[in-house]
């Protein structure tokens, strides 16, 4: 076996088992610090298939910064740190069933659409920032300002969302 | 190396957390579980852009990732605008247009 098929292999191993602690831990902060091993092996596997901008977007953004804003909302809902009971909904049959269907399709449909097709691994990496910038700003330049429009509507809703209700109230009254 | 097993994985982790949205009660650990189906997806896009060998999935992946962080931001702020009026982050309690 390869190099590339061990360190997949093993980046799989990795994001598969802390997926599966991200949902089932009865602690909500290990919750978030699993995701961050998830999103780190992910990154991995992006590396592997020589996306090396979107590993290091994916490093930044949701290591970064997604994982910590969800840990600031599990603190800002005190949310407790201790093992507890209750975390789950009681139709976890149900769920299981849906979700191994769920599974099963994809698999399939993958396996029947892609069984035989093979990636190149060997040449060098495709995905370099430069590269990623010139497709950018070559051909994806409208999707890329409407992005910052929407991530400034993002910013404004957040903010306000979460102002109090006296300041609000104040305003409209 | 074939494409199968990245694809694979990817169904796997998308399984993984449509299980995690189904079951959790906690509104961040479902928005980690939505979080877990995303990138799952976007696993799916970076195979396909080395399949096809162009940079189109990659810039896929990276804007589903931009999409994320702001839906992060806007859906943390409605779970803590609902705690703060509630009491609770649990998506049980949420059940204001149930009757």
């Amino acid at each position: 076996m390869s190099v590339v098929g061990l360190l997949f292999l093993l980046m799989g191993a990795m994001a598969v088992g802390s997926a599966l602690l991200v949902v089932t831990t009865a602690r909500l902060v290990h919750s978030a610090l699993w995701l961050v091993v998830t999103l780190g092996a992910l990154a991995g596997c992006y590396l592997l298939l020589g996306a090396e901008f979107v590993a290091w977007v994916q490093i930044l953004i949701y290591v970064g910064a997604v994982v910590v804003l969800l840990l600031f909302a599990l603190m800002l809902t005190r949310a407790p740190t201790g093992v507890q009971t209750g975390l789950t909904t009681g139709n976890r049959v149900v769920a299981a069933a849906t979700a191994g269907v769920v599974g099963l399709v994809l698999v399939t449909v993958v396996v029947a659409g892609f069984g035989g097709a093979r990636v190149s691994v060997d040449e060098e990496s495709v995905g370099s920032a430069t590269s990623m910038g010139d497709a950018i700003f070559r051909h994806w330049v409208l999707p890329f300002e409407v992005l910052s429009v929407l991530l400034l509507a993002a910013l404004v809703g957040a903010i306000v969302l979460s102002r109090g209700r006296a300041s609000s109230g104040e305003e409209t009254p | 190396m074939s494409t199968e097993p990245f694809l694979v994985l990817s169904a796997l982790l998308f399984t993984i957390g449509a299980f995690g949205v189904l079951i959790r009660r906690n509104a961040i650990v479902v928005f980690m579980c939505v979080e877990l189906m995303l990138n799952a997806a976007n696993l799916a896009f970076v195979t396909f852009a080395r399949h096809h060998g162009n940079l189109d999935g990659q810039i896929a992946a990276f804007f589903v990732m931009v999409v994320a962080a702001a839906e992060v931001v806007v859906g943390l702020a409605i779970i803590v605008t609902i705690f703060r009026t509630r009491r609770s982050a649990s998506v049980d309690d949420a059940s204001l247009l149930k009757y």
